[in-house]
């Protein structure tokens, strides 16, 4: 019941940030969306992830603010949209019908099949000795995929560093 | 059922604002939505009614728990998010510095 | 006498941040260190040291925050984390057939030392490790965004 309500709440939040005009307002709107998921992983039973998701949710605001700046920006008086709105609503609907479709396949809300996630629960303590499962998961059990978060992470940094570079130009005079 | 329902619209309104704004901004704040919706989906397939979260302790033994194999998984993808997101902002600024303007109609038009 | 201006924010953000900061350090390699015990590991701990530097640099300026720590020391961070994390998989892959072997336990983990500070092996070293890699690459992406300036086209 009160999942619903969050969920309720991220939608209205989401539809504030995406229909203002003023850029400012819809980063403070995504802001409240984000804040909305961390409280809907503490109703789901995942306080690593609410933790994480708190943090990175005021580093990427930050980072969003720097990029919107304090400066006006004036509204163009005719407001042609890129495509027009209707064959966007028809593409929804279509892809919308499938995902429900698809929805009544998959085991219903509240009983997931876990096969492999019962042996790691019955035998994580006794086989590593840590007391925090998910801490087990991704470093002892799955720790390959940690290594490719890892890589992933530093081909963003060199990625970022790459871009706002500023290259040299020799002005000849 | 409900709650997946809820998190399908979550995602088709972050898909619209793809789709249909014009500002450069818009579109990576439509990209956020969306990354906060398919993580949304991948715990709330692994909720257990009556489970706990997944840390043992001395007085908390038994194993009802709720699937800790998805929020292994997210907890990764969390993070790279935020290097993209920043990674898009890099490019956004470049833009605006060689551009003047956030609009994606403009940047066809001009050339170098 | 010509008085220089103030950088920085109000003198308010700069007396709480003086206080405030160095617990905020303090908190993230808390939950760092215990990474095995309770909620939260490297991932969330690096990115709160990461914000604390970024606070210092939010309140006080560029050139205070950069001289507590440098672009080229949190570039030689970030690459020793990588460093150690793949050393550690590799000297698991050296002692038994396995990448990643749990080397410091063994297959068999003492059961006196279970809920403790000191155990589970190797899950504490990569704790570490993966929080230099996150904290350093994250401010030094920082670093970098701040520093562009926006201003002045490009012909």
């Amino acid at each position: 019941m009160e999942l619903q309500i969050i969920l309720v709440f991220m939608i209205i939040g989401a539809i504030t940030a995406v229909e203002l005009k003023d850029l400012l307002g819809a980063v403070i709107a995504v802001g409240a969306v984000g804040l909305g998921t961390s409280i809907a992983f503490l109703f789901l039973q995942a306080p690593d992830l609410a933790i994480v998701q708190l943090v990175v949710e005021i580093l990427s605001l930050i980072i969003l603010i720097r990029a919107v700046g304090m400066k006006d920006e004036i509204v163009i008086p005719k407001e042609q949209q890129l495509i027009s709105v209707f064959p966007v609503i028809i593409f929804i609907a279509i892809f919308m019908y499938f995902a429900v479709k698809a929805l009544f396949e998959i085991p219903s809300f509240g009983s997931p099949l876990m096969k492999v996630a019962q042996r790691y629960l019955e035998s994580g303590l006794n086989e590593t000795g840590a007391a925090n499962i998910v801490s087990a998961i991704i470093l002892d059990y799955r720790a390959l995929d940690t290594l490719g978060e890892a890589t992933v992470l530093f081909t963003a940094v060199i990625g970022v560093l790459a871009v706002i570079r500023e290259i040299g130009r020799i002005k000849q005079k | 059922m409900t709650e997946y329902i809820l998190c399908f619209i979550l995602f088709c309104i972050g898909f619209y604002c793809i789709l249909v704004k014009r500002n450069l901004i818009k579109i990576i704040i439509g990209l956020g939505i969306m990354e906060y919706a398919v993580n949304l989906f991948f715990i709330l397939i692994g909720y257990k009614y009556g489970g706990q979260f997944p840390i043992l302790s001395k007085e908390n033994m038994s194993t009802v728990m709720v699937d800790p194999i998805p929020q292994a998984l997210i907890l990764t993808s969390i993070v790279i998010g935020l290097a993209v997101t920043c990674f898009m902002i890099a490019v956004a600024l470049r833009i605006y510095k060689k551009y003047g303007t956030y609009d994606v109609r403009e940047l066809r038009r001009l050339k170098g | 006498m010509i008085k220089k201006p103030e950088k920085g924010m109000t003198i308010i953000v700069k007396t709480i941040t003086r206080y405030t900061v160095g617990l905020i350090l303090l908190y993230g390699i808390y939950i760092v260190l215990h990474g095995h015990l309770t909620p939260g590991g490297g991932f969330a701990g690096g990115v709160i040291i990461a914000l604390s530097f970024i606070h210092l640099m939010l309140a006080f300026g560029k050139e205070t925050a950069l001289k507590k720590m440098s672009v080229k020391l949190s570039g030689i961070l970030e690459s020793l984390g990588a460093i150690i994390f793949v050393t550690v998989a590799i000297i698991g892959l050296v002692v038994s057939g396995f990448l990643f072997f749990n080397f410091l336990t063994g297959q068999k983990p003492n059961i006196n030392s279970f809920f403790n500070l000191f155990s589970a092996g190797i899950i504490p070293l990569c704790n570490i490790a993966i929080c230099l890699k996150v904290g350093a690459g994250l401010f030094g992406i920082f670093v970098a965004l701040v520093f562009f300036e926006m201003e002045g086209k490009n012909d």
